[in-house]
Protein backbone atom coordinates (compact mmCIF):
# COMPACT_ATOMS: atom_id res chain seq x y z
CA UNK A 1 0.00 0.00 0.00
CA UNK A 2 2.88 2.24 0.31
CA UNK A 3 4.12 1.93 -2.98
CA UNK A 4 2.44 3.69 -5.83
CA UNK A 5 4.48 2.46 -8.26
CA UNK A 6 4.02 -1.87 -7.58
CA UNK A 7 1.10 -3.21 -9.87
CA UNK A 8 -2.02 -4.62 -7.73
CA UNK A 9 -5.33 -6.57 -8.58
CA UNK A 10 -8.85 -4.20 -8.83
CA UNK A 11 -12.45 -5.24 -9.43
CA UNK A 12 -14.42 -2.80 -10.62
CA UNK A 13 -18.30 -3.34 -10.87
CA UNK A 14 -19.57 -1.32 -13.74
CA UNK A 15 -23.01 -1.14 -15.55
CA UNK A 16 -23.96 -0.26 -18.84
CA UNK A 17 -26.84 0.43 -20.87
CA UNK A 18 -27.79 -2.32 -23.19
CA UNK A 19 -26.38 -0.92 -26.75
CA UNK A 20 -24.27 -2.22 -29.48
CA UNK A 21 -20.76 -1.11 -28.64
CA UNK A 22 -21.01 -0.21 -25.20
CA UNK A 23 -19.05 -2.82 -23.47
CA UNK A 24 -16.22 -1.87 -26.02
CA UNK A 25 -16.49 2.14 -25.00
CA UNK A 26 -16.42 1.27 -21.35
CA UNK A 27 -12.93 -0.85 -21.49
CA UNK A 28 -11.31 1.49 -23.85
CA UNK A 29 -9.94 3.87 -20.99
CA UNK A 30 -8.64 0.80 -19.07
CA UNK A 31 -6.28 0.04 -21.54
CA UNK A 32 -5.67 3.70 -23.01
CA UNK A 33 -4.44 5.03 -19.04
CA UNK A 34 -2.35 1.15 -18.72
CA UNK A 35 -4.41 -0.73 -17.07
CA UNK A 36 -4.20 -4.41 -18.32
CA UNK A 37 -7.20 -6.05 -18.03
CA UNK A 38 -7.61 -9.53 -16.54
CA UNK A 39 -10.44 -11.01 -16.99
CA UNK A 40 -14.52 -9.04 -17.67
CA UNK A 41 -17.45 -10.62 -16.73
CA UNK A 42 -19.94 -9.70 -18.70
CA UNK A 43 -23.81 -11.00 -17.34
CA UNK A 44 -25.63 -10.56 -20.57
CA UNK A 45 -28.57 -12.31 -19.22
CA UNK A 46 -28.72 -10.64 -15.65
CA UNK A 47 -30.42 -7.19 -16.21
CA UNK A 48 -30.51 -4.73 -12.94
CA UNK A 49 -33.63 -3.35 -12.28
CA UNK A 50 -32.52 0.14 -14.28
CA UNK A 51 -32.36 -2.32 -16.91
CA UNK A 52 -28.67 -2.70 -17.31
CA UNK A 53 -26.56 -5.28 -17.64
CA UNK A 54 -23.65 -5.48 -14.79
CA UNK A 55 -20.25 -6.23 -15.85
CA UNK A 56 -17.41 -6.95 -13.67
CA UNK A 57 -13.93 -6.34 -15.26
CA UNK A 58 -10.52 -7.18 -13.05
CA UNK A 59 -7.55 -5.73 -14.23
CA UNK A 60 -4.01 -5.48 -12.67
CA UNK A 61 -2.71 -1.16 -12.21
CA UNK A 62 -0.87 0.69 -10.05
CA UNK A 63 -2.50 2.71 -7.68
CA UNK A 64 -2.18 6.27 -9.55
CA UNK A 65 -3.41 4.79 -13.00
CA UNK A 66 -6.30 3.09 -11.37
CA UNK A 67 -7.58 6.36 -9.85
CA UNK A 68 -7.06 7.98 -13.23
CA UNK A 69 -8.63 5.04 -15.04
CA UNK A 70 -11.92 5.49 -12.78
CA UNK A 71 -11.93 9.27 -12.95
CA UNK A 72 -11.48 8.48 -17.07
CA UNK A 73 -14.79 6.15 -16.76
CA UNK A 74 -16.36 8.28 -15.23
CA UNK A 75 -16.09 11.17 -17.30
CA UNK A 76 -17.25 8.83 -20.62
CA UNK A 77 -20.45 9.11 -18.31
CA UNK A 78 -20.39 5.05 -17.88
CA UNK A 79 -21.91 3.68 -14.45
CA UNK A 80 -19.49 2.56 -11.54
CA UNK A 81 -20.68 1.16 -9.08
CA UNK A 82 -18.00 -0.08 -6.98
CA UNK A 83 -14.36 0.62 -7.38
CA UNK A 84 -11.54 1.41 -5.73
CA UNK A 85 -11.82 -1.46 -3.00
CA UNK A 86 -8.62 -3.28 -3.58
CA UNK A 87 -8.95 -6.86 -3.74
CA UNK A 88 -6.38 -9.89 -3.71
CA UNK A 89 -6.93 -12.86 -6.06
CA UNK A 90 -5.25 -15.53 -4.15
CA UNK A 91 -5.17 -17.08 -0.76
CA UNK A 92 -2.81 -19.29 0.46
CA UNK A 93 -2.68 -21.01 3.78
CA UNK A 94 0.66 -22.65 5.61
CA UNK A 95 1.57 -24.09 8.52
CA UNK A 96 4.19 -23.42 10.20
CA UNK A 97 6.31 -25.22 13.41
CA UNK A 98 9.88 -24.70 15.02
CA UNK A 99 10.72 -22.49 17.54
CA UNK A 100 8.98 -19.86 16.28
CA UNK A 101 8.27 -17.55 19.35
CA UNK A 102 12.57 -17.77 19.56
CA UNK A 103 12.83 -16.89 16.01
CA UNK A 104 10.31 -13.85 16.46
CA UNK A 105 7.37 -14.96 14.74
CA UNK A 106 6.23 -11.32 14.01
CA UNK A 107 9.32 -10.61 12.37
CA UNK A 108 8.88 -13.24 10.14
CA UNK A 109 5.56 -12.14 9.13
CA UNK A 110 6.91 -8.87 8.61
CA UNK A 111 9.94 -9.97 5.98
CA UNK A 112 6.68 -12.51 4.37
CA UNK A 113 4.65 -9.24 3.91
CA UNK A 114 7.09 -7.06 2.59
CA UNK A 115 8.71 -9.59 0.07
CA UNK A 116 5.77 -10.60 -1.30
CA UNK A 117 3.10 -7.84 -1.18
CA UNK A 118 0.70 -10.24 0.23
CA UNK A 119 -1.17 -9.57 3.75
CA UNK A 120 -1.27 -11.77 6.31
CA UNK A 121 -4.93 -11.95 7.02
CA UNK A 122 -5.45 -14.21 9.72
CA UNK A 123 -2.92 -16.25 12.07
CA UNK A 124 -3.74 -18.64 14.71
CA UNK A 125 -0.47 -19.70 17.01
CA UNK A 126 -0.65 -22.95 18.99
CA UNK A 127 2.74 -23.17 21.41
CA UNK A 128 1.80 -26.27 23.67
CA UNK A 129 5.01 -26.04 25.18
CA UNK A 130 5.71 -22.68 26.10
CA UNK A 131 7.79 -20.42 24.64
CA UNK A 132 10.75 -22.43 24.60
CA UNK A 133 9.60 -25.55 22.98
CA UNK A 134 7.81 -26.27 19.17
CA UNK A 135 5.35 -24.01 18.22
CA UNK A 136 3.01 -24.26 15.15
CA UNK A 137 1.71 -21.02 13.41
CA UNK A 138 -1.32 -21.38 10.89
CA UNK A 139 -0.71 -18.38 8.47
CA UNK A 140 -3.55 -16.94 5.75
CA UNK A 141 -2.25 -14.62 3.45
CA UNK A 142 -3.88 -12.55 0.78
CA UNK A 143 -1.74 -12.05 -2.72
CA UNK A 144 -2.08 -10.84 -6.03
CA UNK A 145 -3.18 -12.90 -8.79
CA UNK A 146 0.04 -14.98 -9.58
CA UNK A 147 1.09 -13.94 -6.05
CA UNK A 148 1.15 -16.84 -4.37
CA UNK A 149 4.20 -18.78 -5.80
CA UNK A 150 6.07 -16.25 -5.22
CA UNK A 151 5.15 -15.35 -1.34
CA UNK A 152 5.59 -19.42 -1.36
CA UNK A 153 9.06 -18.94 -2.07
CA UNK A 154 9.62 -16.04 0.30
CA UNK A 155 8.21 -18.52 3.00
CA UNK A 156 10.70 -21.31 1.98
CA UNK A 157 13.08 -18.69 2.34
CA UNK A 158 12.99 -17.21 5.58
CA UNK A 159 11.98 -20.62 7.31
CA UNK A 160 15.19 -22.36 6.18
CA UNK A 161 17.10 -19.86 7.61
CA UNK A 162 15.05 -19.78 10.95
CA UNK A 163 15.40 -23.35 10.82
CA UNK A 164 11.36 -24.06 10.68
CA UNK A 165 9.59 -26.20 9.11
CA UNK A 166 7.04 -25.18 6.28
CA UNK A 167 3.57 -27.39 5.56
CA UNK A 168 2.71 -26.46 2.24
CA UNK A 169 -0.87 -26.49 0.96
CA UNK A 170 -1.14 -29.53 -1.86
CA UNK A 171 -2.91 -27.80 -4.34
CA UNK A 172 -4.44 -29.87 -6.50
CA UNK A 173 -4.82 -29.92 -10.28
CA UNK A 174 -3.50 -26.66 -10.19
CA UNK A 175 -2.33 -25.03 -13.56
CA UNK A 176 -4.40 -27.77 -15.08
CA UNK B 1 3.18 -70.49 -15.97
CA UNK B 2 5.99 -71.46 -14.34
CA UNK B 3 7.11 -69.17 -11.53
CA UNK B 4 10.29 -68.84 -9.83
CA UNK B 5 9.80 -66.74 -6.57
CA UNK B 6 13.23 -65.13 -4.96
CA UNK B 7 12.47 -63.62 -1.86
CA UNK B 8 9.76 -65.15 1.13
CA UNK B 9 8.67 -62.40 3.03
CA UNK B 10 5.95 -61.45 3.66
CA UNK B 11 4.94 -61.01 -0.49
CA UNK B 12 6.95 -64.06 -1.84
CA UNK B 13 5.03 -66.35 0.36
CA UNK B 14 2.03 -64.96 -0.18
CA UNK B 15 2.66 -65.30 -4.36
CA UNK B 16 4.09 -68.57 -3.33
CA UNK B 17 0.41 -69.51 -1.83
CA UNK B 18 -2.02 -68.01 -4.01
CA UNK B 19 0.34 -69.09 -7.40
CA UNK B 20 -2.36 -72.50 -7.63
CA UNK B 21 -5.90 -70.89 -7.00
CA UNK B 22 -4.20 -68.92 -10.20
CA UNK B 23 -3.62 -71.68 -12.07
CA UNK B 24 0.04 -71.18 -12.11
CA UNK B 25 2.89 -73.85 -10.82
CA UNK B 26 5.69 -72.64 -8.74
CA UNK B 27 8.76 -74.20 -9.76
CA UNK B 28 11.42 -72.32 -7.41
CA UNK B 29 10.83 -70.50 -3.89
CA UNK B 30 14.05 -69.25 -2.53
CA UNK B 31 15.43 -66.75 0.52
CA UNK B 32 18.57 -65.29 1.24
CA UNK B 33 19.36 -68.60 3.11
CA UNK B 34 18.11 -71.47 0.22
CA UNK B 35 16.06 -72.78 -2.17
CA UNK B 36 13.49 -75.46 -2.80
CA UNK B 37 13.44 -76.24 -6.66
CA UNK B 38 11.49 -79.10 -8.38
CA UNK B 39 10.28 -78.65 -12.01
CA UNK B 40 7.03 -80.27 -10.99
CA UNK B 41 6.31 -77.80 -8.98
CA UNK B 42 7.39 -77.86 -5.42
CA UNK B 43 5.15 -78.21 -2.18
CA UNK B 44 4.77 -74.69 -1.51
CA UNK B 45 2.85 -75.44 1.73
CA UNK B 46 5.76 -77.95 3.07
CA UNK B 47 8.70 -75.11 1.95
CA UNK B 48 6.88 -72.52 4.39
CA UNK B 49 6.82 -74.60 6.88
CA UNK B 50 10.15 -75.52 7.01
CA UNK B 51 11.07 -71.41 6.92
CA UNK B 52 8.93 -71.04 9.84
CA UNK B 53 10.91 -73.82 11.53
CA UNK B 54 14.61 -73.56 10.51
CA UNK B 55 14.59 -70.32 9.08
CA UNK B 56 14.81 -71.09 4.98
CA UNK B 57 12.75 -72.57 2.43
CA UNK B 58 15.09 -75.34 1.80
CA UNK B 59 18.50 -76.83 1.33
CA UNK B 60 19.29 -75.96 -2.25
CA UNK B 61 21.54 -73.47 -3.42
CA UNK B 62 19.92 -70.07 -3.80
CA UNK B 63 21.37 -69.97 -7.46
CA UNK B 64 19.66 -73.26 -8.04
CA UNK B 65 16.37 -71.38 -8.37
CA UNK B 66 17.56 -68.74 -10.87
CA UNK B 67 19.38 -71.33 -12.70
CA UNK B 68 15.97 -73.75 -12.98
CA UNK B 69 12.97 -73.95 -15.21
CA UNK B 70 10.37 -71.33 -15.25
CA UNK B 71 8.94 -68.57 -17.29
CA UNK B 72 8.38 -65.75 -14.85
CA UNK B 73 11.47 -64.54 -12.35
CA UNK B 74 8.95 -63.28 -9.57
CA UNK B 75 11.68 -60.58 -7.57
CA UNK B 76 10.50 -60.27 -3.78
CA UNK B 77 13.13 -59.49 -2.24
CA UNK B 78 13.83 -56.86 0.02
CA UNK B 79 14.05 -53.28 -1.76
CA UNK B 80 17.68 -52.37 -1.49
CA UNK B 81 18.87 -49.08 -2.35
CA UNK B 82 22.11 -47.37 -4.58
CA UNK B 83 22.93 -50.77 -6.92
CA UNK B 84 19.92 -52.32 -5.81
CA UNK B 85 21.25 -55.87 -5.03
CA UNK B 86 20.80 -58.69 -5.40
CA UNK B 87 17.65 -57.81 -6.90
CA UNK B 88 18.77 -56.51 -9.98
CA UNK B 89 21.04 -59.36 -10.44
CA UNK B 90 18.17 -61.72 -10.58
CA UNK B 91 16.59 -59.28 -13.01
CA UNK B 92 19.45 -59.62 -15.63
CA UNK B 93 19.79 -63.29 -14.93
CA UNK B 94 16.36 -63.69 -16.16
CA UNK B 95 16.14 -61.23 -18.58
CA UNK B 96 19.62 -62.72 -20.04
CA UNK B 97 17.85 -66.43 -20.42
CA UNK B 98 14.85 -64.70 -21.98
CA UNK B 99 12.64 -65.33 -19.25
CA UNK B 100 9.64 -62.52 -18.03
CA UNK B 101 10.37 -60.31 -14.45
CA UNK B 102 7.67 -59.41 -11.99
CA UNK B 103 8.66 -57.29 -9.82
CA UNK B 104 7.70 -56.54 -5.92
CA UNK B 105 11.36 -54.98 -4.80
CA UNK B 106 11.39 -51.53 -6.13
CA UNK B 107 15.26 -51.24 -5.90
CA UNK B 108 15.88 -51.91 -9.70
CA UNK B 109 13.26 -50.28 -10.88
CA UNK B 110 14.14 -46.91 -8.84
CA UNK B 111 17.75 -46.99 -9.18
CA UNK B 112 18.51 -48.34 -12.00
CA UNK B 113 16.07 -47.59 -14.48
CA UNK B 114 17.60 -47.20 -17.71
CA UNK B 115 19.63 -51.03 -17.05
CA UNK B 116 16.88 -52.75 -16.25
CA UNK B 117 14.90 -51.32 -19.92
CA UNK B 118 17.83 -51.72 -21.55
CA UNK B 119 18.36 -55.54 -20.53
CA UNK B 120 15.00 -55.90 -21.37
CA UNK B 121 14.73 -55.02 -25.23
CA UNK B 122 17.82 -57.29 -25.70
CA UNK B 123 15.55 -60.08 -24.13
CA UNK B 124 12.54 -61.67 -25.70
CA UNK B 125 11.55 -61.52 -21.80
CA UNK B 126 9.58 -58.18 -20.46
CA UNK B 127 9.32 -56.58 -17.07
CA UNK B 128 6.08 -55.81 -15.24
CA UNK B 129 6.00 -53.64 -12.01
CA UNK B 130 2.45 -52.90 -10.73
CA UNK B 131 3.09 -54.17 -7.34
CA UNK B 132 6.50 -51.51 -6.91
CA UNK B 133 3.75 -48.83 -6.42
CA UNK B 134 0.82 -48.95 -4.53
CA UNK B 135 0.36 -52.53 -3.67
CA UNK B 136 -2.93 -53.82 -4.61
CA UNK B 137 -3.61 -50.39 -6.06
CA UNK B 138 -3.70 -50.89 -9.94
CA UNK B 139 -1.58 -47.85 -10.44
CA UNK B 140 0.86 -48.98 -13.52
CA UNK B 141 -1.40 -50.48 -15.32
CA UNK B 142 -3.97 -47.59 -15.65
CA UNK B 143 -1.35 -45.58 -16.87
CA UNK B 144 -0.67 -47.99 -19.54
CA UNK B 145 -4.00 -48.31 -20.22
CA UNK B 146 -4.58 -44.88 -20.45
CA UNK B 147 -1.10 -43.85 -22.12
CA UNK B 148 1.35 -42.53 -20.31
CA UNK B 149 1.59 -39.08 -22.32
CA UNK B 150 -2.19 -38.13 -21.30
CA UNK B 151 -1.74 -38.18 -17.26
CA UNK B 152 -0.04 -34.93 -16.26
CA UNK B 153 0.50 -35.36 -12.69
CA UNK B 154 0.10 -38.14 -10.04
CA UNK B 155 -0.18 -37.26 -6.35
CA UNK B 156 -1.43 -39.50 -3.82
CA UNK B 157 -0.23 -40.91 0.01
CA UNK B 158 1.70 -43.99 -0.76
CA UNK B 159 3.22 -45.00 2.23
CA UNK B 160 0.93 -46.77 4.84
CA UNK B 161 2.70 -46.42 7.81
CA UNK B 162 2.98 -42.46 7.59
CA UNK B 163 -0.34 -42.34 6.71
CA UNK B 164 -1.56 -43.99 10.27
CA UNK B 165 0.44 -41.82 12.05
CA UNK B 166 -0.88 -38.77 10.59
CA UNK B 167 -4.41 -40.05 10.61
CA UNK B 168 -3.93 -41.29 14.38
CA UNK B 169 -2.40 -38.06 15.60
CA UNK B 170 -5.10 -35.99 14.18
CA UNK B 171 -8.11 -37.92 15.10
CA UNK B 172 -6.97 -38.46 18.49
CA UNK B 173 -5.10 -35.47 19.60
CA UNK B 174 -1.86 -37.56 20.19
CA UNK B 175 1.74 -36.93 20.12
CA UNK B 176 4.18 -38.38 17.63
CA UNK B 177 6.30 -40.35 19.56
CA UNK B 178 2.83 -42.09 21.30
CA UNK B 179 1.59 -42.85 18.00
CA UNK B 180 4.49 -44.35 16.49
CA UNK B 181 4.88 -46.71 19.00
CA UNK B 182 1.27 -47.95 18.75
CA UNK B 183 1.84 -48.21 15.29
CA UNK B 184 5.07 -50.33 16.56
CA UNK B 185 2.63 -52.53 18.81
CA UNK B 186 0.28 -52.95 15.96
CA UNK B 187 2.90 -54.09 13.45
CA UNK B 188 2.03 -51.02 11.42
CA UNK B 189 5.30 -49.44 12.17
CA UNK B 190 8.69 -51.30 11.91
CA UNK B 191 11.27 -51.75 14.58
CA UNK B 192 13.16 -49.09 12.70
CA UNK B 193 10.74 -46.66 10.89
CA UNK B 194 13.20 -44.66 9.01
CA UNK B 195 12.09 -45.88 5.88
CA UNK B 196 8.56 -44.62 5.94
CA UNK B 197 8.68 -41.91 8.46
CA UNK B 198 11.57 -40.21 6.30
CA UNK B 199 9.54 -40.48 3.28
CA UNK B 200 11.93 -42.38 1.69
CA UNK B 201 9.37 -45.35 0.78
CA UNK B 202 7.16 -42.86 -0.89
CA UNK B 203 9.61 -41.27 -2.70
CA UNK B 204 11.00 -44.57 -4.40
CA UNK B 205 7.37 -44.90 -5.34
CA UNK B 206 7.12 -41.24 -6.99
CA UNK B 207 10.63 -42.37 -8.95
CA UNK B 208 9.14 -45.19 -10.52
CA UNK B 209 5.90 -43.22 -11.28
CA UNK B 210 8.13 -40.80 -12.95
CA UNK B 211 10.06 -43.29 -14.49
CA UNK B 212 7.10 -44.72 -15.95
CA UNK B 213 5.21 -41.16 -17.12
CA UNK B 214 8.39 -39.60 -18.30
CA UNK B 215 10.18 -42.69 -19.92
CA UNK B 216 13.47 -41.57 -18.67
CA UNK B 217 15.91 -42.24 -15.46
CA UNK B 218 15.30 -40.58 -12.35
CA UNK B 219 16.45 -42.29 -9.12
CA UNK B 220 16.27 -41.73 -5.55
CA UNK B 221 18.44 -38.27 -5.73
CA UNK B 222 16.55 -36.80 -8.39
CA UNK B 223 13.34 -36.46 -5.65
CA UNK B 224 12.65 -33.45 -2.90
CA UNK B 225 12.33 -35.68 0.27
CA UNK B 226 10.69 -34.57 3.54
CA UNK B 227 9.71 -36.78 5.96
CA UNK B 228 7.31 -36.51 8.75
CA UNK B 229 9.64 -37.35 11.88
CA UNK B 230 8.84 -35.12 14.96
CA UNK B 231 5.58 -33.44 13.46
CA UNK B 232 4.38 -31.72 16.14
CA UNK B 233 0.59 -32.34 17.52
CA UNK B 234 -0.30 -28.62 17.32
CA UNK B 235 0.46 -28.53 13.73
CA UNK B 236 -2.49 -31.17 12.75
CA UNK B 237 -4.63 -28.95 15.14
CA UNK B 238 -4.25 -25.89 13.33
CA UNK B 239 -4.61 -27.51 9.86
CA UNK B 240 -8.18 -28.99 11.89
CA UNK B 241 -9.58 -25.67 12.58
CA UNK B 242 -9.20 -24.56 9.35
CA UNK B 243 -10.74 -27.83 7.88
CA UNK B 244 -7.46 -29.27 6.89
CA UNK B 245 -5.25 -32.04 7.73
CA UNK B 246 -1.92 -32.67 6.87
CA UNK B 247 -0.68 -36.32 5.06
CA UNK B 248 2.68 -37.03 3.83
CA UNK B 249 2.01 -36.60 -0.09
CA UNK B 250 4.32 -37.58 -3.00
CA UNK B 251 3.70 -35.89 -6.00
CA UNK B 252 4.84 -35.76 -9.58
CA UNK B 253 4.85 -33.30 -11.58
CA UNK B 254 6.21 -31.20 -14.32
CA UNK B 255 9.13 -33.46 -14.54
CA UNK B 256 10.17 -33.09 -10.60
CA UNK B 257 9.31 -35.74 -7.88
CA UNK B 258 8.72 -34.43 -4.33
CA UNK B 259 7.60 -36.13 -1.50
CA UNK B 260 6.97 -34.28 1.89
CA UNK B 261 3.71 -33.55 4.90
CA UNK B 262 1.29 -31.27 2.58
CA UNK B 263 -2.40 -29.34 3.55
CA UNK B 264 -4.77 -30.63 2.00
CA UNK B 265 -8.95 -30.20 2.75
CA UNK B 266 -9.65 -32.50 5.53
CA UNK B 267 -12.60 -34.13 3.62
CA UNK B 268 -10.93 -34.31 0.27
CA UNK B 269 -10.62 -38.11 -1.98
CA UNK B 270 -6.48 -37.58 -0.24
CA UNK B 271 -7.34 -37.68 2.95
CA UNK B 272 -7.55 -41.34 3.67
CA UNK B 273 -7.01 -42.97 6.93
CA UNK B 274 -5.28 -45.19 8.25
CA UNK B 275 -3.13 -47.43 6.43
CA UNK B 276 -4.98 -46.81 3.43
CA UNK B 277 -3.43 -45.52 0.41
CA UNK B 278 -4.78 -43.35 -2.71
CA UNK B 279 -2.82 -41.89 -6.17
CA UNK B 280 -4.67 -39.23 -7.64
CA UNK B 281 -3.87 -39.42 -11.88
CA UNK B 282 -4.49 -35.55 -13.94
CA UNK B 283 -5.30 -37.37 -17.27
CA UNK B 284 -5.47 -34.98 -19.99
CA UNK B 285 -8.88 -35.86 -21.39
CA UNK B 286 -10.81 -37.22 -18.25
CA UNK B 287 -9.96 -34.94 -15.03
CA UNK B 288 -8.97 -36.37 -11.99
CA UNK B 289 -8.94 -40.13 -11.50
CA UNK B 290 -8.75 -41.38 -7.43
CA UNK B 291 -7.45 -45.12 -7.17
CA UNK B 292 -7.37 -46.17 -3.19
CA UNK B 293 -6.65 -49.31 -1.66
CA UNK B 294 -4.36 -51.39 0.58
CA UNK B 295 -1.31 -50.31 -0.33
CA UNK B 296 0.78 -52.51 1.26
CA UNK B 297 0.88 -56.38 2.84
CA UNK B 298 1.21 -59.92 1.90
CA UNK B 299 -1.39 -61.16 -0.33
CA UNK B 300 -2.48 -57.56 -1.05
CA UNK B 301 0.63 -57.08 -3.04
CA UNK B 302 1.16 -60.74 -3.98
CA UNK B 303 -2.26 -60.00 -6.00
CA UNK B 304 -0.50 -57.28 -8.02
CA UNK B 305 2.15 -59.35 -8.55
CA UNK B 306 -0.47 -62.08 -9.86
CA UNK B 307 -2.20 -59.65 -11.97
CA UNK B 308 0.88 -58.88 -13.80
CA UNK B 309 1.86 -62.94 -14.30
CA UNK B 310 -1.85 -63.09 -15.54
CA UNK B 311 -1.03 -60.27 -18.36
CA UNK B 312 2.29 -61.90 -19.45
CA UNK B 313 0.16 -65.33 -20.29
CA UNK B 314 -2.15 -63.29 -22.04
Amino acid sequence: MSDSTELRSYTVRLELVDRPGELLRALSPIADHGGNLLSIFHERGNVTPRGQIPVEVDMEATPDQFDTVVDALRGEGINVIQAGAEQYTEELTVVLTGHLVNTDLSNTLERIQSATGANVDDLSLSAPEGDEGISSARVRLATNAGGADSALETIREVADEKDLRVIEPLTAGEGA
Amino acid sequence: MRLAVVGAGAVGSAVAELAGEYGHTVTALADSGGAAVDPDGIDVDGALTRKEAEGTVGTAPTADALAGPYDVLVEATPTTLGDAEPGFGHVRAALERDCHVVLANKGPVAERYGEVRALERESAGEVYLEATVGGAMPVLSTIADFGAEHIEAARGVLNGTANFVLSRMAAEGLGYEHVLAEAQDLGVAEADPSFDVEGTDAALKCVILANVLYDREYTLSDAAVEGIRDLPGSALELAAEDGRTIRLIGEVKNGAIRVGPRLIPEHGALAVTGTRNIVELETEHAGLLDISGRGAGGPETATAVLADVGRLAE
